[in-house]
Formats: C-alpha cells, structure tokens, sequence
C-alpha cells in the first residue's frame, strides 16, 4: 500500500477555551499530488494541518495516512512518514548548530551516527546549503533558515510533506527558489499558504477553507477564477491571473498547473542557486 | 544599540571564539569542565578573610586564556559588566564589620574590608574562569560534557535550549522595547507599570513558543533526550590536564604559597 496518500474523514475539532476550529472536514490526496490549504486568517488550516501528524487529536471522525489511522499507537510510524515544516523557522531549529539540528530527527529514529551523518550532507545538498552545516541557527538570514527548515524534515525521508506558510517573510528571489525546490520535490504535498501564486504554480488541486469548513475542492485553475468563491473565502485572485494594472491588458496563458507531478508535464525547473 | 543587544553580541562572540582551534581548544571539554569544578570548589572554599591565599589561583585563567589566544580586553570588559553583582553583595561588610586586624602605617585596616576584597577576588576569579571555559569550549561543548558526565537529561536539555533561544528572546525584547520608545514621549510611557506589562507579554510569547517548539520537536521524533552525533575522544593528554591542574589548585589549597614565599624572603633577608 502507497504511503504517500492522505484521508481525512468528517473532522472536527474544537480547542479547550470552546473555539470551533474545524467542522466536518473530508477530503482525499493521492501519491504525489500538491495541494493548496487556503483561506483567510484564522479560518483553521494550522490547527488542520496539526492533525495530519498527530500533534493534535480530532474531537470526531480520522485522519489517514497511507491507510493508517493516525492514533497513538502508531503515532511514530506516522511521524517518521509525514514531515512537517512549521510557519516560524526558529520554532524548528533548536539544535545548537545546523548539522545537528538536521541531524535530530535520523538521530531520534535510532540511525548509527554514519547513516545520520550521510543524511545531513544529503538534505543539506537538496536544499543548497551543504556551506550551512556548521553555523548556528540564529546567524543565517530567514531564506537560509527557512531552506534548513526543510532540510530538518527532508531528512527523515518522509514520504508527505506539510508545511505552514513556507514563503512566508521571505524576499522575492528566495521566494522564487523555494518555489522552484518544491516543484522538485516528488512528495505528497500539503501547503497551507496566502501567497496565492505560490499556489497556483505547485499546487494542481486547491482547497478553499471558511469557518472550519471546506468550501471547495477543485483544481487550482477553476478555484482562482471563481471569483465569488474567493470573496466568500476572504481571497482574491493571484496577480499572475488578473488584467495588467498598468495598460489593463487580459492575463496571458495562466501559470497554473493542471498536471500531476511526474505526469506529462514538463519537468519542473530546479531551484537556480541556494536558498538565501 | 540596547543593553540587551550588547549582551548578545558578547554571548555571540564568546561562542565565535570557541571555534578556535588552540591547544586550550582541542583538550576535551570533560576535562575542562572538571578542572574548573575543582578550581570552584578550591576557591570558595576559602575563609571569609582570606585574601593573600586566592592570589595564586589567577594562574589558571590566565595560562587558559593566553594559550588559547582569547583577546584579553575583550574577557576584562565582560568581567567588569558582570561584576557589579559582587560589588553589590560585599558592600555592606566594611560597615558591620569594623574591628581593626591589621595597621599599614596609621591606616587601620578593618576585617570588613578584607572580606569584602575576599568576595570580590573570589567572584573576579571564578567569573574569569567560567567565561575562559566557555570561550575555549564552547557552550554546547560544555552542555556535551554535562550530559557524558551523567548530568540529568532534563538540566542538559534546558542548557542546550537556553542558548539557543536566548537570542530569539533577545532579539523580541529588543523589538518591544523600540516599539515602546518610538510611541512614548518624556517620561510618558516609559513608566515601570508599562515595563511590567511588557515583561508580561515576553512570558507568555515565550509560553507560546516554548509548545511550538515541542511540537516541532515531538514531530521528529523527541522523548525526552537530545542526541548528539558528535563523539568525544579522552586521551592521555586530557586526562594529564585535569588530574596536574587538580593538583595544581588542591596544592595552592592546601599550602599557603605567598605566606611561604613570605616565609622565604624575610628568611633570607634576614
């Protein structure tokens, strides 16, 4: 069985002080497949995406992972198979020095230290910050920080990936970067994201979120261009799909992607330099 | 720039100068945590009076620090930015404490500032130590020390962590203070109510953060115990720094060594 696809049935789930943060939520995601979580503020994508690897436990219906439920028991099974890459950087680095904070999760799941140390000069090279290793976490600039960020969880060789806000305070070419490192990856991905463009150029399938609840579930392309669903969603549409505000000319060819990965699709271009 | 961004900046270097690589540098940092505990001990252990007796024990920061190429301005300024704290705590002795033990001329010296030159020299000398440590070790190195010598899991792991975010913490108090003063004017806003609140809010930011952090680290796997890949090596010539330098202090300790270079000169002088 595939461990790269996702099943969320029906969740729900309110925090301690009463606040109903999520409302009978469903939907499916399949191997490779890149989805947007989007929405306006507050609206429950984070405490969503806490639940896809057990950080928080629904108060109705389950959440599946490559056909596991995710409950305590098999909560390390789950750990080690969805990677989660948190908004704020220095939430995930805790270690003294890059090297061994990427090193903490291969370390956790029992690999002898040589095993450990060949998968932070790999995730390191992946994300382009191999020159990083030694430095520590509060000296690197927020595209380097959020480039280690990933690498912590590339590590783990996870087979989906989750991340909150991944383009989040960065400038426009680490932005760029990152988009084009994502594109690279071959991962199950969720991204819960503002940065509409963002969405519309990796992800092929978008998810609209309101209150708690799912207010749509279509492909990226029809989501954006609907644009009383993005009103009601508290969105608008990406600048790369709106008329040019300068001469007012009509967008060009969108930049959407409506091919899965690894499908007929051209192959994505890899990331131009390192993440800065 | 701030007090608190100062602060950092030093804490920075200290561990910018850990990665040196000196003599000093390469001995393991076991060894090094262990002949400092020793020196501490031999240290404080001294009587209330007792001046003269400290004197030798400077040796050891200073054979640490020049052979480990420290800047010796820069370790001076940090001694006297921690040191008021010494200052403070004695200054009351020479007003109890005003019996005349000694005469230099017709200046009567009282036990109360001997003992307050015995506090002082004592926290000058275990402060310089404590920071040549760190800067020839480094603060993870002394953490790793810890936790081979079998410190607690729990105790390492707040170390580690506390060196980690004491920047982030900085850098936010550092934003909320500027934050501050750009919207207060004179002394309006600047007032302690206000500091109070904003001490307030640092806690619980720094509550927040604390369970983002366990999330993140429970989502790699965390129980309880940091790994460390890095693996330490206790030669020979480790094992000769902490047993001579041992001996060293419990010697200094145990014979008075300027009472006896004393001894020595009036005896020949004589």
């Amino acid at each position: 069985m595939s461990h790269h696809t996702i099943s969320v049935r029906e969740l729900s789930f309110a925090y301690p002080d009463g606040t109903r943060a999520l409302d009978d939520v469903s939907f499916e995601v399949g191997h490779g497949e890149a989805i947007a979580v989007v929405g306006a503020n507050g609206v429950g994508k984070s405490t969503l995406l806490l639940h896809l690897n057990g950080l928080l436990t629904p108060a109705h219906g389950t959440v599946d992972i490559g056909g596991i439920p995710v409950t305590k028991g098999t909560l390390p099974d789950i750990r080690r198979t969805v990677g989660m890459v948190f908004q704020d950087p220095d939430d995930q680095l805790f270690m003294p020095t890059v090297a061994e904070d990427v090193g903490f999760g291969p370390l956790n799941l029992g690999l002898p230290a040589d095993a450990v140390a060949a998968r932070v000069v790999e995730a390191l090279a992946r994300v382009g910050a191999a020159h990083l290793a030694e430095r520590p976490p509060y000296r690197l600039s927020g595209g380097e920080k959020r480039a280690v960020a990933i690498a912590t969880v590339l590590a783990m060789e996870p087979n989906v990936l989750v991340m909150d806000e991944p383009s989040s305070g960065l400038d426009p070419q680490a932005r760029r970067r990152l988009i084009g490192l994502l594109a690279s990856f071959e991962h199950t991905r969720i991204i819960a994201t503002h940065d509409l463009d963002l969405a519309a150029e990796l992800c092929e399938r978008t998810i609209v979120m309101g209150g708690g609840r799912v207010l749509a579930d279509r492909p990226t392309a029809q989501v954006f261009r609907d644009d009383e669903l993005l009103a009601a969603g508290g969105l608008e549409r990406p600048l790369g799909m709106r008329a040019c505000p300068v001469c007012g000319a009509p967008p060009g060819p969108a930049k959407v992607r409506t091919t899965r990965s690894g499908g007929a699709a051209a192959p994505p271009e890899p990331p131009a330099g390192p993440l800065r | 720039m701030s007090s608190v961004a100062t602060g950092l900046s030093a804490l920075d270097r200290l561990d910018r100068l850990a990665r040196l690589d000196t003599r000093v540098h390469r001995v393991d940092p076991r060894a090094k945590v262990i002949a400092t505990a020793v020196y501490i001990v031999c240290v404080v252990s001294y009587g209330r009076y007792d001046v003269l007796g400290l004197l030798p024990f400077a040796v050891f920061p200073v054979v640490l620090a020049t052979e480990g190429g420290l800047p010796l301005g820069f370790l001076g300024r940090l001694l006297l930015v921690v040191s008021p704290f010494a200052l403070v705590m004695g200054a009351f002795n020479p007003l109890f404490d005003r019996e005349v033990v000694a005469q230099v001329g017709a200046w009567g010296i009282t036990g109360g500032w001997i003992s307050y030159a015995s506090i002082v020299l004592r926290f000058l000398l275990t402060a310089a130590t404590a920071l040549v440590l760190t800067a020839t070790t480094s603060f993870t190195g002394i953490c790793l020390a810890l936790q081979k010598l079998r410190v607690p899991d729990v105790l390492v792991t707040q170390l580690l962590l506390l060196f980690r975010y004491i920047f982030v913490l900085g850098d936010e108090a550092t934003r909320m203070s500027q934050a501050r003063r750009l919207r207060s004017f004179g002394r309006r806003g600047m007032g302690w109510r206000v500091y109070g609140q904003m001490l307030g809010q640092l806690l619980l930011r720094t509550v927040a953060r604390a369970q983002r952090i366990y999330l993140a680290m429970k989502c790699r796997g965390f129980d309880g115990e940091i790994r460390v890949a890095q693996r330490l090596r206790f030669r020979t010539a480790d094992l000769l720094f902490t047993i001579g330098w041992s001996a060293v202090f419990i010697l200094f300790r145990v014979v008075d060594l300027p009472l006896a270079v004393g001894h020595l000169v009036t005896g020949l002088g004589g």
